[in-house]
């Protein structure tokens, strides 16, 4: 129990990163040891963070498995990790989706493949330090460091408008991230201003009491940066591109973890640093959000492209994540929870689905297939299975995350204004996923 | 001894599961086996557990059994648990033991299919999500089993996908379905809201306590809005107006499911779901009187539309919306017992009619066109027969099933505690369907059996009768028609045979109890003497023997000219029920276009212009510009270099001077 498992799950694909270094990628058994060595790592990291799962005790609150070590003591800046429930099912989505991931670029990346596994490796490393973080300054370098090689998997290995979607992925990313950048350095100096303390080290942060002004600055800092990443209308233009232009295994990571930073962000950051701020901000953040399941999934149902279509949908779903932080009790979080790790097994799926037809015919257009289910019955099979989970049909697990979310949302009783809202949107998340399964499964080509 | 509840549903499943994975591997009879005796285990499990409930006295006829805790989130506790109480007993005999009958219908009529095996395991999969749809004991899973049965119906309408239009009404009835499953979900939402729980055994407890002790005032505006969304969700999976035009589509899939999810079972759901809600509708009478109203309308409106069809499919299709018009008219004038034992009887001569279509259409190689046909009583005289008596049930002849029940909610329409007069109008209203319904049904057994046969020399040689794995169904559901209705023979009739009991409402009295006994302390009983009801029962029962008179004289004495001249003559109103009242169409274009133009303009319009080329793409464009003119007095050249320098010492020195 003492040895520091969070380190070793963190960094241990960096040990991967350094033996694929030293393999030549010029021949076909290169590549194939280096995509090896890959996922040999990565489906090692995942069964060491299963150590995770069976050490966790849910009964405890706050923080379990805490490593802290000063790092540069001259700005209180200290490596300090730590995980409670929420970032304890995020690191499990996130070790059991990487494997899953590099498997499939077995066939479908065949160009760069040492550089391509080694910015999953990488990528997987960021995202893991992110989620486990718990000082500001070392969440925010995982944070950027994150940004890089999912922009090189886009830009490098993406479809024919892949710059332009890399471009914008990185533009619309690293903006919110420098504000971030600049409120965390406010934030240490106002509490350092307070208690005579120079850290960065949340909890403490946690007790920093600002005057309202920074609150909501700081907070719209914050927000701005994490509803960037979720993405909350109307930031979310950058998500469809992005998606559409990525690879498979791109699609997959940035849909089934990277989003969920965003949602990540605001529970472990932004709301608990900032209440006031947060409190200002809540009714645009609810509107917006609802705005974003509506739009999202209206938008989604006229999509003539599929990964398009998967995209909006996730503006859809993670409009109910938000959604759930915000009705501001521990029963709309814990739904917000299962829907996010939900969100990342369903949305992952539906993407290596799309990646497997794709490889065959090199199309994403929904008209351009029809009668799948003849010359595949068990892809069709399951592909609805998924479509099901993600319509949120009951017995699947998109439904009960769902549930939670709306039946807290009308408990608080907020008015019957959102309540109508709230039913509406599923509707149209039905229409969405349906339009999309019927055309695959049923339509002749 | 109630542990063994979990195995109704659970065999069903175990079917499903079989079929669906190893369904190719174990081959037709394999598939047949299973498929039919998981339904007919399920079919004895239940009759047991029913045979027991029975048995035990009148005031602790129920059985529980709590599976597992599903959901505990703070006070919100849904447990997966089953139930059976008088009105669950019946909806679960009336689901198996029709999807029995209808299993082995089915052997028949697929056997010449190749995806027999997916049939079957879809079919088990549907009345395992029936069941728990029944049997569950609180909103949650009987929501799981509402979406269940939902997916179900929209795999089997669906099931020939290989043409479009199969694969569109499957499309539909799922998304019509949606939109009233989330009218449920909210009406769910708002119950856990008001009463802080979802199961039965809490809500309806509490609803009566809260209303004794005035804490919950009758006709308060947040029961109205809960059972009112409830009934949204009925309109959806129930097929009333305006969600009900989904149902006559369904009828693309294969017939025994037609007979057994969109007539017997299935449909029936939202009768099944106000019912168990009784004590709220009953607290709710505003919701009461806009339900009488709509389902008032639909069992008229689609009566007169059942008229001019010539698909026979389509013809029972829209009686089948016209009789769940009935049943929700029972339920709603607060006689719930009444709209169930409707419920029942229909599921009998209701399944039976399609089973009998699906025999019709089974010797006509297929053609469902009522034109083509004629004569085919001499050919398949089972079926005939059958269908006669079906068809007698369902105009409400006594003494078939029909009647009694028919019977039962017009009476009780008549006598409506809330609202007497609009009761009367519905009242009315009911009876004149039920002529409608007589004259159109045996328009369809003339048109299809009697007369001169009118299809080509090639379907008239391959006339011939079903075998008996479906004949054998139609007998027993034929028998169901003639016999069911004794279950609920009226008051003044059993009095005239000497005391026979109404049985049915008897059985139910538990369930309702704390609704009567709301009704008659709020609006009190109306008392009216039998010569009453004995004279409104003539009168129905002489508008259908007209309605059939009337087919009779048009479509055997006069079938050569008299339809075509009456089409004519009203040639407005014959197009307008002709085409169903343009009601597909007027939602494609006020609901549907709308909706589609406001995705699309919210994608290329909000989204690729608003935000990307103005805002993102816009932001760049300006800092592009802008780069590139400031770019220019970078240009490389020492000659600019010095003349800015020269620029820039002339703008001091005048600065510094002046």
């Amino acid at each position: 129990m003492n040895a520091p498992i969070l380190t070793y799950v963190t960094f241990l694909p960096l040990l991967g990163v350094l033996a694929i270094l030293f393999i030549p990628q010029q021949s076909e058994s290169g590549k194939n040891a280096i995509r090896w060595v890959s996922m040999v790592i990565s489906t090692f990291v995942f069964i060491v963070s299963l150590r995770l799962y069976f050490d966790f005790d849910p009964d405890v609150a706050g923080f379990q498995f805490i490593e802290k070590y000063t790092w540069i003591p001259s700005y209180g800046i200290t490596y300090f990790m730590g995980l409670d429930g929420l970032a304890f099912w995020l690191v499990l989505l996130t070790t059991f989706l990487t494997p899953i991931t590099i498997l499939s670029t077995w066939t479908a990346i065949t160009k760069r493949v040492k550089e391509f596994q080694i910015a999953m490796l990488v990528l997987e490393t960021a995202m893991l330090g992110t989620f486990v973080s718990l000082d500001l300054f070392l969440f925010y370098v995982f944070w950027e460091i994150m940004l890089i090689p999912m922009w090189l998997i886009i830009g490098v290995w993406g479809g024919e408008r892949r710059i332009y979607a890399a471009i914008k992925f990185f533009l619309f990313t690293a903006v919110g991230s420098f504000l971030m950048l600049v409120c965390i350095i406010g934030l240490v100096y106002f509490h350092n201003q307070e208690t005579g303390e120079l850290t960065f080290n949340l909890l403490s942060l946690y007790n920093t009491n600002l005057a309202r002004m920074y609150e909501i600055l700081f907070f719209g800092a914050f927000a701005l940066a994490f509803a960037i990443k979720v993405p909350m209308f109307p930031f979310h233009t950058w998500l469809p591109d992005a998606h559409v232009e990525a690879p498979t295994a791109g699609s997959v990571i940035l849909a089934g973890i990277l989003l969920k930073m965003g949602t990540y962000g605001f529970f472990r950051f932004a709301m608990p640093l900032f209440p006031d701020g947060s409190a200002f901000f809540t009714p645009l953040i609810v509107v917006l959000s609802i705005i974003g399941i509506i739009y999202g999934a209206m938008v989604a149902m006229v999509q003539p492209d599929i990964k398009k279509l998967v995209a909006y949908s996730s503006v859809s779903h993670l409009g109910y994540c938000m959604i759930g932080l915000y009705v501001l009790n521990r029963h709309g979080v814990e739904g917000s929870i299962l829907q996010m790790i939900n969100h990342g097994i369903s949305t992952g799926a539906l993407f290596l689905l799309v990646g497997v037809v794709y490889e065959r015919r090199h199309t994403r257009l929904i008209a351009e297939y029809g009668g799948i289910c003849r010359p595949m019955p068990i892809y069709a099979s399951i592909f609805f299975l998924i479509t099901l989970s993600s319509v949120g049909f009951p017995t699947t697990n998109g439904f009960i995350g769902e549930f939670l979310i709306l039946a807290w949302w009308v408990q608080r009783g907020s008015g019957a204004l959102r309540l109508v809202h709230n039913g509406y949107v599923q509707t149209y998340g039905a229409f969405m996923l349906l339009g999309l399964v019927v055309m695959v499964w049923f339509f002749i080509v | 001894m109630e542990g063994y509840l979990f195995l109704i549903p659970l065999i069903p499943f175990i079917g499903f599961l079989i079929n669906g994975l190893l369904g190719q591997k174990i081959g037709r009879s394999g598939v047949y086996c299973i498929g039919c005796s998981s339904i007919g285990l399920a079919f004895l499990f239940s009759i047991l557990a029913v045979y027991q409930l029975a048995c035990s006295p009148a005031e602790d006829r129920l059985l529980v059994q709590v599976l597992w805790s599903w959901i505990a989130v703070g006070n919100l506790n849904i447990d997966v648990s089953l139930m059976i109480d008088p009105l669950s007993a019946v909806m679960i005999l009336v689901v198996t033991g029709v999807s029995f009958v209808i299993h082995i219908y089915s052997i028949g009529y697929m056997a010449h299919d190749e995806s027999y095996w997916r049939f079957f395991s879809y079919l088990n999969m549907f009345v395992f999500f029936m069941i728990m749809l029944v049997l569950g004991s609180n909103y949650v899973v009987m929501f799981v089993g509402w979406e269940g049965v939902g997916l179900a119906s929209y795999l089997l309408i669906g099931f020939w996908y290989k043409e479009n239009v199969n694969a569109d009404a499957g499309k539909k009835a799922f998304i019509v379905n949606r939109i009233g499953d989330f009218g449920f979900l909210l009406g769910m939402f708002l119950m856990f809201v008001t009463f802080g729980s979802l199961s039965y055994f809490d809500v309806f407890p509490k609803a009566v306590h809260m209303y004794e002790y005035g804490m919950l005032a009758m006709n308060s505006p947040v029961m109205i809005a809960i059972c009112l969304l409830l009934f949204l969700g009925a309109t959806g999976k129930s097929a009333q107006i305006p969600l009900f035009v989904w149902l006559p589509d369904a009828m693309a899939g294969p017939t025994p499911v037609s007979a057994l999810i969109h007539a017997a079972t299935m449909v029936t759901a939202g009768v099944y779901m106000v019912a168990r809600t009784n004590v709220l509708f009953t607290l709710a009478p505003t919701a009461l009187l806009v339900l009488v109203l709509m389902s008032a309308a639909t069992a008229f409106i689609a009566a007169t539309i059942g008229i001019l069809q010539n698909d026979i499919k389509r013809v029972l299709a829209y009686s089948t919306v016209s009789q769940l018009g009935y049943m929700f008219i029972g339920v709603s004038v607060a006689a719930y017992g009444a709209g169930i034992f409707h419920l029942m009887t229909h599921a009998f001569f209701k399944a039976c009619l399609f089973l009998c279509a699906g025999s019709v259409i089974h010797a006509m190689g297929g053609d469902q066109d009522m034109r083509s046909m004629g004569g085919l009583w001499k050919k398949i005289p089972i079926t005939y027969i059958t269908m006669l008596f079906a068809t007698i049930a369902i105009s409400g002849i006594p003494p078939f099933a029909g009647f009694f029940s028919k019977d039962e909610i017009l009476w009780k329409a008549f006598t409506f505690p809330y609202y007497p007069v609009v009761g009367k109008i519905v009242w009315f209203i009911g009876v004149l369907a039920a002529g409608i319904t007589a004259f159109y049904m045996f328009r369809l057994i003339f048109m299809t059996f009697h007369g001169k046969f009118r299809g080509t020399e090639e379907q008239g040689h391959h006339l011939h009768e079903s075998p008996l794995s479906m004949t054998g169904p139609l007998m027993i559901l034929a028998f169901g028609s003639l016999f069911g209705g004794w279950l609920g023979i009226p008051h003044i009739i059993g009095g005239y045979f000497g005391h026979v009991p109404n049985v049915i409402e008897n059985f139910f009295e538990p369930v309702f109890e704390h609704s009567h006994g709301i009704i008659a302390a709020y609006a009190g009983v109306q008392h009216y003497t039998s010569a009453v009801e004995w004279v409104l029962m003539g009168g129905s029962v002489a508008v259908a023997i007209g309605g059939i008179s009337l087919a009779y004289h048009i479509y055997i004495r006069r079938f050569d000219v008299l339809p075509d001249r009456l089409a004519e003559t009203y040639s407005m109103y014959h197009k307008l029920v002709y085409n169903k009242y343009f009601v597909d169409e007027i939602y494609y274009h006020v609901v549907v276009l709308p909706f589609y133009y406001l995705s699309m303009f919210f994608w290329k319009f909000v989204d690729a212009f608003i935000i990307d080329d103005v805002g993102a793409n816009g932001q760049a464009w300006w800092v592009q510009r802008g780069s590139g003119a400031l770019r220019l007095v970078h240009n490389g050249y020492v000659q600019t270099y010095g003349a800015f320098m020269l620029l820039g010492l002339v703008v001091m020195v005048w600065f510094f001077i002046v």
